[in-house]
């Protein structure tokens, strides 16, 4: 039996600059079913989700939505006509105000501006039978500011589903859940589609993707390239497509791990947020040896790596490189301990922007005589510096005088990669190396990362993607609430367990959960 | 539909012509009011361009308005390129301007060669000061630095009238609020004769230049820039920004001072309360329309004292208000803004596809 | 120490403190619902002095004065929209747009008065607002002055007052405006458009700020003086940070400030032969300056200030 269409993409295609972010790409979504759309970063998938919501305006090409048993065609680029025909979207970021409460988050938008009072008890009305019927339970009174992840996320979905949403988009829901969380969602989801929901939904996890939709549909470089049924589906020709080509995870030497080149112990920063705070941790790194920190983002790894970065001072414990205690770390002298950094948000910390490639790559050495003479810069020795760097870490933009951020995040990622490498560094923090990279470039940061492990370096690897960890670490701990565990199991289960705050091996009372699991 | 695309690069030529294109621009904006005042607006705009180029007086009457808009300009341009907001220029400006008198008045005797350096060097110091206080609360306490320094403004000159009345004051003023004149050996010299023209202007392009190989050319001004452009990133790189940001605020605040103490001792002689008709605050114009480059800035503050002479005259001519001149002055920086807008970005018209 | 008691139980003392806080109230309003929505509007010292101007002349030139009072809104509305246009579809500098536009107003206010009247030395006066002085409520011991003798203008600044607080706390409107300033894509998300919101309210708040400068010239005063705003906006924005942009609190800020301008004033001529009178000319500043310094900035931030926001860019 066919299902009726309640969607159409007809020929989207977006151009930013240079790049084709989507190029005339076609979709049709049948009610009730769960459509999955499969690709790597930088397919183009936000790209064409931000175009049906109106966010983008399409270069060409257009929406057609069924209303009444007819299609119509969206007007572009306003996303008012999208909630009006019935079009939400769960943005990967939140597209929350946490100044205000859950509720008024929901209902903004919805009434007109220009009354003079408000009816909330009509909302809540309306909100808390969808909250029951699909088990998405949320604190409706509370600011957005205090919720947890999974709270917010729960948020976004009643926002949709408060404007009478009948097609729902969600771009990487699960990005920031753990595996039970992810679960659960699911579930939630599986019950509205059921009820006549239809669900696009975007991911790079295959795994999930087979296990949750009905229908995939791969994008690679702003084209689709294939569309199946999930049934007829199965990972290896879906990886091909999605890549292009046929990917070997790096080979992982033996290493035979050395001396202790780095230690944390009992470690805590007190921050209002979790996310801020370290809660007695201790860390031993030796060399040689990648330990992996797994966990969902926002329960300290923020403050872990602002740790280690010199960024933070910790309330109380220490902190040695190579045996010896630092006092009062700064960036500095993190670096000059021979600690290299790739921080998280590489746009944000990682490079300056507005400054050249070359400046970029030595901006951590500025005290250093190949850089400078008597406080004047040496700009043919930084010149020839940043030449023979572009090379040997293969950074690909439009040359080394052009501003850093006209690169793309692949070369962003290998310029850090290189500044950090280049000064031989005994222990290197990795926090989420890979974030947002295609699956060329983030190979290459794997094999750069082991080839220092090979060197007698000693790595500690932040990251919310599990796999990464599975492949690249000898050992993995997995941070909770401020706290490190340190765990033998490689079962994505049990880690996953850990993640959550559950299954703690240690004495002390575990923490209490904070994310409120959905009952179904 | 039009949206808005930034541009890849941002050419030199684009860099060059936009300051140049908003310049023209403000003064041709400049027509509506003068229509407004019932003035001829070519003759108007004649008797401006004479006002500067007609006469070799008129001209370094130009240049002796030039030097403490280039002072004051370099000040802000220093700052703003570090992303420190100094909107107090003018009160540093009074800070310098007092520092010379105080220890240029008499108070101590030598001669010319060790009186114009210490002066200047009291001055600068003055400045530099006015501007850490603004740049500690910052750092310490995440006070903006916006208004501390703007209402700073405010309090000095409070202050200089203060010190005009006690300390300062001149016992042969007459009672006027002024304070004693600076002594010979402290006056900068004049660098032509029978005109106003003084060496006051070789330091503020010495001080353009300086500023300029700092910036470009030294591991202090990559510092400078580095936290200018992304504070974050420069403080993960090992970078102090407090430290650097501390380091501008003072050299910020000196030229400033600088540009006081050449008002005083290389121009009036003597310190009243109107020293500054707002040179602070066209410093902050001359920055922006000079693209924050210390070079630019020499030419900026050309441009600016240049309206300001021109504007003075045609005024003297035609009975028009020489609030014209800051009318324009402002425009311009109005319009620089929106021509760095079209630097960075481009519109991009959409056309409504047909239906079908 | 008796005498500096005596200050306080003055009804004149209390009643020229709100009178003082009076073109406070509506800068700091207007800068609070600029901000709120997350723009920065350092044109208000600017938008003080044109709305001071534009009152006054409309009245001078015949216009009842709640002309003058529209006419120096409308003003206020000009600037505003102009540095709305500036930060908001362009998304320029805040900072260097506001002063901008304050150096742009003030030299168009002297620009213009100074063409109607190019020599006069003493400047023209009006008939300002006359104090409400209403039957029975000003006989009321104490509070009757303090109240109820003001002019309608104090009075439409309270009245402000609510009516931001109820806007901010109570109506859709409000809660789209808090949304925008803390986080444009929510607004964006919900089918509300960003610019719109944000420009709306720059302009409204503009105008609220030279209502500020119209009651100098209308109220307080009788005339157009140039210099006669002195700071007054500057001290507003950073009532405003002191507030925590809470319109209460904002309230409260400005009144404690006409508290102590009122003191000064006072202590002045009592204190005037032993401490020079310029030191409690600067009290008013170094006080704004303090209360930058010592406050909680965290609390209920609006996120968004100060950052561009572009329709569909990545």
């Amino acid at each position: 039996m066919k299902k009726p269409i309640i969607l159409k993409l007809a020929g989207l295609t977006k151009r930013f600059g240079t790049v084709l972010a989507a190029d005339a790409i076609d979709l049709t979504l049948y009610k009730g079913e769960v459509l999955a759309l499969l690709g790597e970063n930088g397919a183009g998938k936000t790209t064409l989700m931000n175009m049906l919501f109106g966010q983008y305006t399409p270069d060409s090409g257009h929406v057609e939505v069924c209303v009444n048993g007819a299609m119509q065609r969206l007007p572009a680029g306003q996303p008012q006509a999208a909630i009006d025909a019935g079009i939400g979207m769960v943005h990967q970021h939140f597209t929350l105000a946490e100044n205000l409460t859950a509720l008024d988050n929901i209902v903004l938008g919805s009434e007109p501006l220009f009354s003079f009072r408000r009816h909330l008890q009509k909302a809540r009305r309306k909100i808390e039978p969808l909250m029951q019927g699909a088990g998405l339970i949320a604190p409706l009174n509370e600011r957005v500011g205090t919720l947890s992840v999974g709270e917010r996320q729960r948020v976004e979905i009643l926002k949709a589903l408060y404007r009478d949403a009948r097609v729902l988009v969600l771009d990487e829901p699960t990005a920031v859940l753990t595996p039970q969380e992810a679960d659960s969602l699911f579930a939630s989801l599986r019950h509205m589609v059921d009820r006549g929901l239809s669900v696009i939904f975007i991911s790079h996890k295959l795994h999930e993707v087979l296990a949750f939709s009905d229908r995939i549909a791969v994008l690679r470089h702003g084209r689709k390239v294939g569309e199946m049924q999930t049934a007829d589906a199965d990972r290896g020709k879906i990886a091909a497509l999605m890549v292009g080509e046929e990917i070997s995870p790096p080979p992982r030497e033996h290493v035979t791990p050395g001396n202790q080149v780095f230690s944390l112990h009992n470690v805590t920063v007190r921050r209002d947020s979790t996310r801020d705070s370290l809660n007695d941790v201790s860390l031993c790194l030796r060399a040689g040896e990648i330990v992996g920190i797994a966990g969902v983002s926002g329960n300290g790894q923020s403050a872990l790596a602002q740790v280690i970065s010199g960024l933070t001072q910790p309330d109380s414990g220490s902190l040695a490189v190579a045996g010896q205690p630092l006092h009062r770390p700064t960036p500095k002298t993190m670096i000059k301990s021979h600690v290299g950094r790739i921080p998280e948000d590489r746009h944000h910390d990682g490079i300056i922007s507005a400054m050249t490639v070359a400046e970029n790559l030595i901006i951590e050495r500025l005290d250093d005589d190949l850089v400078q003479h008597r406080g004047f810069l040496r700009h043919a020795a930084i010149d020839a510096n940043a030449e023979r760097l572009c090379r040997a870490y293969d950074v690909r933009g439009p040359g080394i005088h052009a501003r850093a951020g006209l690169l793309s995040g692949g070369n962003i990622q290998k310029l850090i990669l290189a500044r950090v490498l280049e000064q031989h560094p005994q222990v290197i923090l990795a926090n989420q190396p890979t974030r947002g990279l295609d699956f060329g470039a983030a190979g290459e940061v794997g094999q750069r990362l082991l080839e220092a492990r090979k060197r007698g370096a000693g790595v500690i690897l932040i990251s919310e993607d599990l796999d990464e960890i599975l492949t690249l670490s000898d050992r993995i701990m997995v941070m909770h609430d401020g706290q490190l565990t340190e765990t033998t199991s490689r079962d994505r289960a049990a880690i996953g367990l850990l993640m959550t705050g559950h299954g703690h091996s240690q004495t002390h009372d575990p923490a209490p959960e904070t994310t409120p699991g959905v009952q179904i | 539909m039009i949206s808005i695309e930034p541009r890849q690069q941002i050419s030199r030529g684009m860099r060059i012509a936009i300051p140049i294109i908003a310049a023209l621009m403000a003064l041709m904006l400049a027509a509506i009011p003068l229509a407004f005042a019932g003035a001829p607006i070519l003759s108007a705009y004649g008797q401006m361009f004479t006002g500067v180029f007609g006469s070799v007086f008129s001209f370094t009457e130009m240049l002796t308005r030039a030097t403490p808009l280039i002072f004051t300009g370099l000040a802000a341009a220093f700052a703003f390129r570090a992303r420190l907001w100094n909107i107090g220029a003018e009160g540093q400006l009074y800070l310098g301007a007092m520092a010379a008198v105080a220890v240029g008045s008499g108070a101590i005797g030598a001669p010319a060669f060790v009186m114009v350096p210490l002066v200047l060097l009291a001055g600068a110091l003055a400045g530099g000061i006015g501007m850490l206080g603004p740049a500690v609360l910052k750092t310490r306490f995440g006070a903006d630095e916006v208004v501390t320094s703007l209402l700073l403004n405010f309090i000095i000159l409070i202050f200089v009238q203060m010190m005009l009345e006690g300390p300062l004051k001149d016992p042969m003023g007459l009672g006027w609020p002024q304070s004693e004149p600076i002594i010979d050996a402290a006056t900068l010299p004049r660098l032509v004769s029978r005109m106003r023209i003084h060496a006051g202007l070789l330091v503020a392009l010495v001080m353009a230049l300086v500023l300029h190989v700092v910036l470009g050319k030294t591991v202090w001004g990559f510092r400078i820039r580095a936290v200018g452009e992304n504070a974050a990133a420069a403080r993960h790189a090992g970078i102090a920004v407090n430290k650097t940001l501390l380091g501008v605020a003072m050299v910020s605040g000196a030229l400033a001072g600088l540009a006081g103490v050449s008002e005083v001792a290389g121009l009036k002689g003597y310190l009243t309360a109107d020293l500054s008709p707002g040179f602070g605050y066209a410093g902050i114009v001359v920055a922006m329309l000079a693209g924050l480059s210390p070079l630019g800035v020499v030419l900026a503050a050309l441009y600016v004292a240049s309206v300001f002479v021109g504007a003075d005259s045609m005024s003297r001519a035609m009975g028009v208000s020489s609030f014209l001149a800051d009318l324009v002055v402002s425009l311009s920086l109005i319009c620089v803004l929106i021509g760095g807008f079209f630097a960075r970005y481009r519109l991009v018209w959409h056309r409504k596809e047909n239906a079908a | 120490m008796m005498e500096f008691l005596d200050i306080f139980l003055n009804e004149s003392f209390w009643a020229a403190s709100l009178r003082i806080a009076t073109p406070l109230i509506f800068g700091v309003m207007g800068a609070l619902v600029c901000e709120r929505a997350g723009v920065l509007n350092l044109g208000i010292e600017g938008i003080f002095v044109v709305g001071a101007m534009t009152g006054w002349m409309a009245v001078w030139m015949g216009a009842p004065l709640w002309g003058g009072v529209a006419a120096a809104a409308l003003s206020g509305a000009f600037f505003g929209l102009l540095h709305a246009i500036l930060t908001v579809p362009l998304g320029l500098s805040q900072h260097v747009s506001g002063l901008g536009i304050t150096l742009l107003a003030t030299s168009a206010a002297s620009f213009v008065y100074r063409t109607a009247l190019p020599r006069v030395d003493s400047p023209p006066r009006i008939i300002p607002f006359k104090p409400l002085d209403i039957p029975v409520l000003s006989d009321i011991p104490f509070f009757g002055p303090v109240l109820f003798q003001q002019t309608a203008l104090t009075w439409l600044a309270l009245l402000v007052v609510a009516v931001v607080w109820w806007v901010m706390a109570r109506t859709p409107l409000g809660v789209a405006l808090k949304a925008v300033g803390d986080n444009p894509d929510a607004v964006a998300a919900q089918g509300l458009s960003v610019y719109r919101l944000r420009i709306g309210a720059v302009v409204a708040g503009s105008a609220l700020m030279a209502l500020g400068g119209a009651f100098l010239t209308m109220s307080a005063f009788d005339a157009f003086f140039f210099g006669m705003v002195n700071g007054r906006g500057w001290i507003c924005i950073a009532l405003v940070i002191f507030a925590s942009w809470q319109p209460g609190k904002a309230l409260l800020g400005a009144l404690l400030f006409g508290m102590f301008d009122a003191l000064q004033v006072r202590l002045q001529t009592q204190a005037g032969a032993i401490v020079p009178s310029q030191i409690f000319l600067m009290a008013p500043y170094v006080l704004s300056i303090l209360a930058l310094v010592f406050v909680a900035r965290r609390a209920d931030y609006p996120r968004a200030l100060l950052k561009p926001w572009f329709k569909g860019q990545r």
